[in-house]
């Protein structure tokens, strides 16, 4: 089939498939002409690294024309208004809510939804009062509701904490009524800061809907000039700024495609590296220099968020078998999260990546030292063999201590977010302190994220974002479902095994 | 070098006291209860060898007249738990309080303590005072799970250095108790008031099953505690029975109660001033317990409770 024929035939597919929504087919549809046109320069075998899967664009296409991941200062909006959007700084809870619901309409992603929607329990608390606590609650309810019937992608994030506010425990108790896949929740936590009492309520309603999850403040609060936020799956950001581009290497294959483990350090993965910028290099460039949004677009021209704010970032997949795949090839035994040397050999994967990735300047990126900043990439619905970041492989994971130990090994080498998942049994779900002298534990042995659900749960996490199951299972019979992520859900379930992730027991 | 009888050692548990704790599971009980449902662990191994033939992977073996047990071949298919007469199991290790705490410390930092509990630890009491001086070295908390035989009043050295007791309220009438257990319940009552005195009473739990006079426990119990309460909250947990793990000889004297009979002695109104909250609010504002001697009220909290007991808390 000749080019033109096989574009006639997407979008044909595209606009007679019954499973999609209409707003899931237009935006299908704009991926497809993001796909056909090139305008910066790819670098010399870029297309062999992405044939062989060494390197994937993660479907940003070749028109790049807004950042990935934006986190606008909602601070700025409730202190000033926006004049584009003709909002005065709201004085209620009510014009509050209202203020960034249609904000949240005009922050563009990689998915045309909004990734960050705030510090939600900074942004209303303010309003909240002993007289108005009851209505609070049904307004900040019927606002998580608005977001998750209007936001129909669970890359939406919203941030909690560290400390405790009426509006955050309103928050949860909404959550845990809702029963929603969206927003995505994470709590900024800090066992100095965080009171026991309201990190405890925060696994309670995570065992039953899969959300907050569990941030490292303390570290990432430390890694940006200014202000910082849980965008997206988890990827930690600077507040006023955000990601230009994910892009991200898919190490297994880097490793398929040395001879041997000196061969992969020495040519394969600094190789694949060196590509991988210069195409990162050449894209925000264009977007930068050429795309309209940082000329027109109303959060720069406004200051929402700040050119020297943005990085890019540099995402890795399937550490995990690029570790077993390179100790087979030196015939030595033992698996990644089963072997000290298999895992000493991961550290060694991060700490080449680290230095290569840190060797690279890229004057856009002032948001983290003209460097891209490292993240642990969750993978894709259609990857196959491929752990998400750093993860064991599910149907592998070692006990509960030695996972969290050996996690702790590779967190600190992502600064732009990573994470684990550890779901638990209906029993342990009865007892969230006993989970959260885990999580307290965990964060001691240097995980940076936590996430957790139970075993019953409607809504679960499947490998960055929400999903509620039974969603999945409508979608799997066909029927339409309004969240595109659920797409993605279904997918990772068929090819990640997801629901088979090892149920924890206390 | 003071050793114990250890029959294992479990890294995580919710339901042994608050937190996430290692529980260390002792050989060797001073009761017979009828419901015990690990009975394997109530008396010593005599040797006798009878086990070590059935074993499937031969883990098991005979020395110098003693049975010993490889627990790097053990698949713990409980073959040699069914083959024993004794109620014992060859799957027990005397070890020192180095190798418990070693195997303790593998844990940390995801534990907030340990809980020694049996067969009976408090026939250990100078192990576990021993054991408990080196987990609170290590920044650990310390609880026993005991079922009140042993006279705390008299050890005020081990008291010291336990957070609390979970204590095993069996039976509150002395016939009942000696009927359940072969034991007399004297100390466990006397206990029972010398550690809420003493603030460590940590928890009493009571064990539900048709068969036993299940209310004259609970209200008496409550009733004896009642004037005792002066330090804060006890939480008193009722534990429904369930036949798994009992021998067959008792089991048919005993059966679960359906979960209108939890729900009935749960409602039981024993003190003019109690108030039962019906529902444990999703996310409770802290609710004031205790600081006045008798029940403020109690808190049913299903929602939390572990393995399908239910809890009230003075």
């Amino acid at each position: 089939m000749n080019t033109l024929n096989a574009r006639e035939a997407e979008t044909l597919r595209i606009v007679k498939d019954t499973t999609l929504t209409h707003e899931q087919a237009m935006m299908k549809l704009s991926k497809l002409a993001e796909q056909y046109v090139h305008v910066f320069p790819l670098p010399e075998d870029f297309q062999r690294l992405v044939e062989t899967r060494q390197i994937c664009d993660l479907g940003e296409g070749f028109v790049p024309y807004a950042p990935r991941y934006i986190l606008p200062d909602y601070e700025k909006l409730l202190e000033s208004g926006c004049k584009f959007l003709r909002l005065d700084p709201p004085t209620n809870l009510f014009e509050a809510i209202s203020a960034l619901e249609i904000f949240y309409h005009h922050v563009p992603s990689v998915t045309h939804f909004p990734v960050f929607i705030g510090k939600l329990d900074k942004l209303l608390d303010r309003f909240i009062t002993d007289e108005n606590e009851a209505e609070a609650k049904v307004l900040i309810k019927s606002f998580l509701r608005h977001i998750d019937r209007t936001i129909d992608d669970s890359f939406c994030h919203a941030n909690i904490g560290p400390e405790a506010t009426r509006a955050g425990k309103l928050i949860l108790e909404a959550e845990l009524e809702l029963q929603d896949a969206i927003p995505g929740l994470t709590l900024l936590y800090d066992p100095e800061i965080t009171p026991d009492d309201f990190a405890t309520d925060c696994v309670r309603t995570a065992l039953r809907c899969a959300k907050p999850s569990f941030a490292d403040h303390k570290t990432y609060s430390q890694q940006y000039t200014g202000d910082y936020g849980i965008a997206s799956c988890y990827n930690a950001l600077p507040i006023g700024g955000g990601s230009y581009s994910l892009t991200r290497m898919l190490l297994k294959n880097v490793a398929v495609d040395a001879h041997d483990k000196q061969d992969f350090f020495a040519r394969s993965l600094p190789h694949a590296v060196a590509v991988m910028c210069e195409f990162m290099d050449s894209k925000v460039k264009f977007l930068v220099e050429e795309a309209s949004f940082f000329r027109s677009n109303f959060l720069i021209t406004e200051g929402f968020v700040d050119p020297d704010r943005f990085t890019a970032m540099f995402g890795v997949v399937g550490l995990c078998e690029c570790v077993n795949l390179l100790m087979e090839k030196q015939g030595i035994e033992g698996r990644f999260g089963h072997s000290d040397i298999a895992d000493q050999l991961g550290v060694e994967v991060m700490e080449a990546l680290e230095a290569l990735v840190a060797a690279h300047e890229n004057p856009y990126c002032k948001a983290f030292g003209n460097r891209f900043v490292l993240h642990a990439q969750v993978g894709i619905d259609s990857d196959f063999d491929t752990s998400p970041g750093a993860r064991i492989a599910i149907g592998e994971e070692p006990p509960l201590y030695d996972h969290l130990k050996q996690a702790g090994l590779y967190h600190r080498f992502f600064p732009s977010g990573v994470g684990d998942i550890f779901p638990f049994d209906t029993t342990a779900a009865r007892n969230p302190e006993s989970i959260l002298d885990i999580i307290k534990g965990a964060l001691k042995v240097g995980l940076r994220y936590f996430s957790t659900y139970s075993s019953d749960s409607d809504v679960i996490r499947i490998t960055g974002y929400l999903v509620k199951r039974s969603d999945i299972e409508k979608l799997d019979a066909g029927t339409p479902v309004s969240q595109d992520t659920v797409v993605l859900g279904l997918g990772s379930v068929k090819n990640g095994h997801v629901l088979e992730r090892k149920v924890r027991s206390l | 070098m003071i050793t114990a009888p250890v029959n294992h050692i479990i890294p995580q548990s919710c339901v042994d006291g608050p937190g996430n704790r290692s529980v260390v599971f002792f050989q060797g009980c001073n009761f017979n209860c009828r419901y015990c449902h690990n009975p394997e662990t109530i008396h010593q191994c005599q040797n006798c060898g009878l086990c070590v033939a059935g074993c499937p992977t031969g883990a098991l073996s005979t020395e110098n007249g003693l049975v010993s047990w490889q627990e790097e071949l053990c698949v713990g298919c409980d073959s040699c738990l069914r083959a024993c007469p004794h109620g014992s199991s060859p799957r027990v290790s005397m070890l020192s309080t180095d190798q418990v705490m070693a195997r303790v410390a593998e844990n940390m930092p995801f534990i907030r303590g340990i809980t020694v509990s049996g067969g009976e630890c408090s026939l250990y009491h100078a192990f576990v005072a021993e054991l408990f001086t080196k987990a609170r070295a290590l920044g650990l908390g310390t609880l026993m799970d005991s079922n009140g035989s042993y006279d705390f009043s008299a050890d005020p050295q081990l008291l010291a250095l336990c957070d609390g007791v979970m204590l095993d309220g069996k039976a509150f009438d002395p016939q009942a108790h000696l009927a359940l257990t072969d034991a007399s319940n004297q100390m466990v009552l006397q206990n029972a008031v010398f550690l809420a005195r003493q603030n460590k009473l940590q928890e009493l739990r009571t064990v539900v099953a048709l068969g036993l006079p299940n209310e004259e426990t609970v209200v008496g119990f409550a009733r004896l505690l009642a004037p005792h309460l002066t330090r804060g909250d006890v939480l008193y947990k009722l534990i429904r029975y369930r036949a798994s793990g009992v021998r067959t000889c008792y089991s048919a004297q005993l059966a679960t109660p359906p979960m209108a009979e939890m729900e009935r002695l749960r409602g039981l109104r024993l003190f003019k001033h109690q108030h039962c909250i019906r529902k444990k609010p999703l996310l409770p504002k802290a609710l004031a317990f205790g600081g006045s001697g008798f029940f403020m009220g109690w808190e049913r909290s299903a929602c939390e409770t572990a393995g399908g007991s239910d809890r009230w808390r003075f």
